[in-house]
């Protein structure tokens, strides 16, 4: 980087190992130490997802703690029937739940709301409100998978219409046989509502295949049907394009609009019958078309479940800036939060397939398991530690430390002074720059040694040096 | 390239290991070309940077401070460390106006760790303000020994200076905006005028009286001319110490 001045780049070179070296000299051992990990898991959210991760744990010999906000099991997952591949959800929810409820190591709690959670990795304490009463889980490890939602829309007649209805509500009504929708002659969906837009400015990435789901399974119960699709990109992403394809062939017609020239949807009395106009325009043909639908499906948006913010400041783990969770590293560690011995898997973290969602789930289980494996845990040393001598008992650092490390106690003196609990010390060292006396020192990063590679950056102190 | 006589300012830099040390890593990996005065001292949050660690950096003569933090609320870890060092660098830099220092020489940016081209870009351009700006002291018409003992007079107030920055001097909201407009706000002026100002000015005469016994006449003069011989008998009022003339 500085190529063309080499001398230059080679005393810059020197100074830095001068100053390295100046801080090395004062450097002291640390010491390492290890913690209990408590062998039982908590899994947050009994969908799919949290289901599969619990069981997994369980077949591993972890006692599992499985907490689902409603009375049931299933998530999202109750509402939907086949895959796009022809796989009969409901059945293997059936079993999956069976299995669940069969497996002396899953405890199970329905009706539940998390009301604290706290601890470190292999040490958490979680308190939960269920039927039950109030039930205090202690844990090593912690996978959240509380699913996400679908969007409600306010556009295109949502809620005004009975006729408007969200592609989950579609796959319910074909599932329970109802004649208004196997009978339409026309039916006409819309891609992107709610999403892709200011306000969510994500795709959501499974609609594009639901969508082509719905309308192959309503052209098997009803040939003659005319589907449009008006879609903005369609997205039916890996093997699942041969579906988008066969949907072409069996006279599905897509139509491209563009967010600026959204359909238009109003109620108007048809050739013969009532029906909802949707006006769009056609960017082949290249004009104005009406289509007279009898159904209006909206692809409504995949949106972070509504707990997601009390549960990311419950567990201290962090939301993306579209309200999902994030995970700590993309390629690195997909399902790891950040925060250690807490996983992450399911829509939670981004709209997905049953499919990409068990596989996650495996991974999070996968990543407990190796966790909770352990007997012992060794953490790192470089944490604060207090000169009690030197502490005023003024309480910034207490303030300044959000992991909650310090606190105070009263020592062998009678005084009051600040205490660090090195296991939830995460040595970002913001309490050092915040004590007012110097008392509370960040091992491997004090003043002295700071100060030390400060003034080793000349090699003799000049003029305004302070000894 | 120059001249062998041109001025190369010295520069320290506190970088933050997660974000602008990861920056200037890849910024190396990159072969981006940025000038050699950086010497860089890692530290695991910007917030870790301590106050009397800048000044102590301006009393070893150095041209210019540079501290590198994550972008805000990209900060890894959860106690947001980098708004502290936002904090902490607006105070000092108005400390560094008191003592007479260009406030420029002080420096605080964000650079994440992939972003080894900003930190080329944000070096190139430090590098060449603080060649504009020139030697520490001597730009700005302090001289070094009135320069050191401001300095020093600084360092000795950082524990106060920190309790202020606790007590009065910060902004309850936790937004960059937020942030941005405490400290350029008269209201934040007013307090570091009424709170810091007076302080700082008493700190330098008690460093001063510590060399040797002096008059408040004599004061002023090896003062650096900043306080008259009225304000030196009034801060003698108010530390409670009757001037003999």
């Amino acid at each position: 980087m500085h190529s063309k001045e080499t001398e230059a780049a080679t005393q810059k070179a020197k100074d830095l190992i001068r100053m390295s070296v100046a801080r090395a000299c004062c450097l002291e051992p640390l010491q390492e130490f290890s913690l209990p990990v408590d062998k039982n898991a908590l899994v947050v959210g009994g969908g799919v997802a949290g289901m599969t991760a619990a069981l997994s744990l369980a077949n591993q010999r972890h006692d599992v703690y499985l907490v689902e906000k409603e009375k049931q099991l299933g998530g999202m997952a109750r509402r939907i029937h086949s895959t796009l591949e022809g796989m009969d959800v409901q059945a293997y929810l059936n079993d999956l739940m069976h299995k669940v409820y069969q497996h002396p190591l899953v405890h199970v709690y329905t009706e539940a709301a998390i009301v604290d959670a706290e601890g470190y990795v292999g040490n958490f304490t979680t308190k939960v409100r269920s039927k039950r009463g109030l039930t205090e889980i202690k844990h090593g490890a912690a996978i959240i998978a509380i699913g996400a939602e679908e969007h409600r829309p306010t556009e295109y007649l949502y809620g005004e219409d009975e006729r408007v209805m969200t592609q989950l509500e579609l796959e319910e009504r074909i599932a329970a046989d109802d004649t208004a929708i196997t009978d339409a002659q026309s039916l006409v969906m819309i891609q992107c509502v709610g999403c892709r837009n200011e306000d969510r400015n994500y795709c959501s990435r499974i609609c594009c295949s639901h969508a082509v789901k719905n309308a192959l399974t309503l052209k098997e119960q009803n040939p003659s049907m005319d589907i449009y699709v008006l879609f903005r990109d369609m997205r039916t992403y890996r093997f699942a394009e041969d579906y988008y394809r066969k949907a072409s062939e069996n006279n599905v017609k897509f139509i491209r609009y563009e967010p600026e020239d959204a359909p238009v949807v109003e109620a108007a009395d048809g050739e013969d019958r009532p029906v909802l106009r949707v006006t769009a325009t056609d960017y082949i043909l290249g004009r104005k078309i009406e289509l007279d639908a009898d159904l209006l499906v909206l692809s409504a948006a995949t949106v972070p479940a509504s707990t997601s913010d009390e549960v990311s400041r419950q567990f201290k783990v962090t939301l993306g800036p579209d309200g999902f969770f994030t995970e700590a590293h993309v390629k690195l560690r997909p399902v790891d939060f950040a925060a250690e011995g807490i996983f992450l898997c399911g829509t939670a973290h981004y709209p997905k397939h049953i499919g990409e969602t068990i596989s996650q789930a495996y991974g999070a289980a996968g990543r407990a398991a190796g966790l909770l494996s352990q007997d012992s845990l060794i953490a790192s040393g470089s944490v604060c530690q207090v000169e009690e001598s030197m502490c005023v008992s003024c309480g910034a650092c207490i303030s300044a430390c959000s992991y909650g490390a310090i606190d105070f106690h009263e020592n062998a003196q009678g005084y009051r002074a600040a205490r660090v609990n090195p296991v939830l010390c995460k040595g970002d060292g913001l309490c050092n720059a915040k004590c007012p006396t110097g008392a509370i020192q960040l091992k491997h990063f004090t003043d002295k040694e700071i100060v030390r590679q400060l003034d080793a950056e000349i090699p003799d102190p000049k003029i305004l040096a302070t000894a | 390239m120059e001249g062998e006589g041109a001025f190369k300012p010295r520069v320290v830099g506190f970088l933050c290991n997660w974000c602008c040390y990861g920056g200037a890593d890849l910024c190396g990996v990159s072969r981006f070309q940025y000038p050699p005065y950086i010497r860089v001292i890692r530290v695991m949050c910007s917030g870790r940077v301590d106050p009397a660690f800048v000044l102590k950096a301006f009393a070893n003569g150095v041209d210019g401070v540079f501290i590198g933090g994550c972008h805000i609320n990209d900060c890894h870890y959860n106690t947001e460390g980098n708004y502290d060092a936002y904090g902490m660098a607006s105070i000092v830099k108005k400390l560094l106006e008191q003592i007479g220092l260009d406030q420029n020489r002080l420096r605080l940016e964000w650079v994440s760790a992939g972003e080894g081209i900003r930190f080329a870009e944000v070096m190139n351009d430090f590098s060449a303000k603080l060649k504009k700006m020139g030697p520490i002291g001597k730009s700005e018409g302090v001289p070094d020994d009135v320069l050191k003992r401001r300095l020093e007079a600084a360092m000795q107030m950082v524990p106060y200076i920190k309790l202020v920055e606790r007590e009065r001097l910060h902004s309850n909201l936790r937004t960059e905006e937020a942030y941005e407009k405490f400290y350029a706000s008269e209201e934040c002026d007013r307090l570091f005028k009424e709170l810091i100002t007076d302080k700082l000015e008493i700190s330098q005469m008690i460093a001063l009286l510590r060399e040797k016994p002096r008059t408040p006449v004599s004061l002023p003069s090896c003062w650096g001319c900043r306080v008259g011989y009225c304000q030196a008998c009034q801060h003698f009022g108010a530390a409670g110490v009757v001037p003999v003339r």
